[in-house]
């Protein structure tokens, strides 16, 4: 179960951590991405603060992170192909892992029929 | 682009259902619905370009034509040279030359394209300058010429290495134009102009064609295995390894030409000493600078790793410097290149090549060098086959 939030980023929960990456919605509308820059492991962001970079031809966007928490882990295989992103969203093209701080966070973010409306 | 942009009227070019039907994301661009990019996107756009044939709306440019009132072409290229800085008395019939209007203290009002038609002067200006183009053109010429914009006309680029191939199907005589050749010709039998330039930095063709029967020829040329639509992403992205002026970006009111590094436009006819020296706007501040050199220059910049360093960056002589020396205009992903690039304005003391600078990029200083233009190699065709 994927949740969302409203700058179209998407989180998976697994345990404590979440793996957080952009939304197929999001990187249609950026375009074929050429740089990802991610967050350094054991970095801690709050709720919304911008933790990863992706940049298309034309510009650059920030990605924020969704919840609070701590970075344990990025995905160094779409800094080196950042077309990953593109081709696999929610997959393999995922950007980083955080272990969240506060689970209500989680629930407070949107689920994926709330996301739909959104982007319709 | 702004909201405030979306939300005023935006002008169709006579290609725009075509652009829909194609799948074309459209954004608003000087005013005009353009297609930014059509399925594929800006990188299969760039690299098709590069690698065959690739088929732009640039419907919204300005095209003017600028006729003596004594009937004469001669005397409408003298009254042109009063402001622009080039040889277009010595322009001949059939021939194409890229200049600049300029202000009256050195600065850029807008980059064109200006051909001898034989008659007339033909001018192709900038989209969103061409309106203040007009009004320049008839503020300083009208006692000798008439300006009139050719707005039921529409214009279409097709460029990359198989642009020959394609377009010499349907008119075999552009084998022979070379680089920057304008000729008169009937395309499906609709009377066209075509030009052998664009703005790629590849071989290829603009064709200036009557708005009802511009959909007709793109169909037919989209009909070709080689030919593919190309939005204004990749546009801009090929313009920018061709190191080639975004007019707005690159250059503006404030650039001289020879800060911008296009004293190439400005031929020895036109400089001191020159049988038709200075008589343009702007002449004495361009022409001291000619002699002397000016204190910036604009320059291509390769960041050494692999972020981008975009347009507004600042740029620093030493990662701790305090004050900034420079800032980029344009910069972005050179697609063939698999590289960041860019352009920047910097002190001519820092403009040499291999000249390491500082952009700073989100709070961090990147180092970037001064790297020469065009980024990719140009292949215009200087010469027929």
């Amino acid at each position: 179960m994927l949740k969302y939030t409203k700058d179209h980023e998407w989180l998976r929960m697994d345990g404590d951590v979440a793996t957080v990456g952009i939304t197929p919605y999001a990187q249609e509308k950026l375009g074929d991405l050429v740089y990802v820059e991610l967050p350094k492991v054991g970095t801690t962001f709050t709720a919304g603060a911008a933790a990863a970079t992706v940049e298309s031809v034309k510009a650059a966007s920030e990605v924020y992170a969704p919840v609070g928490g701590e970075i344990v882990a990025v995905n160094d295989k779409v800094v080196a192909e950042p077309g990953l992103v593109n081709a696999q969203p929610t997959g393999d093209g995922w950007l980083f892992r955080m272990k969240v701080g506060n689970a209500a966070e989680v629930n407070a973010l949107l689920d994926e029929l709330a996301y739909k409306v959104l982007t319709e | 682009m702004s909201e405030a942009e979306s939300n005023v009227a935006l002008r169709h070019t006579p290609l725009h259902a075509m652009h829909l039907r194609l799948g074309a994301r459209m954004v608003p661009f000087a005013g005009y619905d353009m297609p930014v990019q059509y399925v594929p996107g800006v990188l299969k756009e760039h690299l098709h370009t590069r690698s065959a044939a690739g088929l732009f709306d640039v419907s919204h440019m300005g095209q003017i034509a600028l006729r003596a009132r004594s009937g004469r072409v001669e005397d409408a290229a003298r009254a042109l040279e009063a402001l622009v800085p080039a040889d277009v008395l010595g322009l001949g019939i059939g021939r194409q030359r890229y200049t600049l209007f300029t202000n009256d203290a050195g600065g850029v009002l807008d980059d064109l394209m200006v051909s001898n038609r034989g008659d007339h002067l033909l001018l192709v200006v900038n989209a969103a300058r061409k309106a203040s183009d007009e009004a320049h053109l008839r503020e300083r010429l009208s006692e000798r010429c008439t300006v009139e914009p050719l707005t039921e006309r529409a214009l279409v680029a097709l460029q990359g290495p198989r642009a020959e191939e394609v377009l010499s199907a349907l008119v075999p005589d552009v084998r022979a134009m070379r680089f920057m050749d304008v000729r008169a010709m009937a395309v499906m039998g609709e009377p066209c102009v075509i030009s052998r330039s664009g703005y790629t930095g590849e071989d290829g063709f603009e064709i200036g064609i009557a708005a009802p029967a511009a959909e007709a020829l793109c169909e037919t040329l989209l009909r070709h295995a080689a030919v593919a639509p190309i939005g204004l992403g990749a546009r801009d992205s090929l313009r920018l390894e061709a190191g080639l002026c975004l007019y707005g970006c690159d250059l503006d009111e404030t650039t001289t030409p020879v800060e911008a590094a296009l004293e190439w436009t400005i031929p020895a006819v036109r400089r001191t000493g020159g049988a038709r020296a200075g008589g343009f706007a702007g002449a004495e501040t361009i022409l001291q600078q000619l002699a002397h050199g000016a204190p910036r220059r604009r320059v291509g910049l390769r960041p050494e790793g692999r972020a981008p360093v975009r347009c507004g960056a600042e740029l620093y002589a030493a990662e701790g410097d305090p004050a900034a020396l420079g800032r980029v205009t344009s910069g972005g992903f050179g697609v063939s290149l698999n590289a960041p690039i860019a352009m920047a304005y910097v002190p001519t003391a820092h403009s040499t090549t291999d000249t390491r600078l500082y952009a700073e990029v989100r709070g961090k200083r990147l180092p970037i060098l001064v790297f020469p233009m065009p980024f990719v190699p140009t292949r215009y065709k200087r010469s027929p086959a």
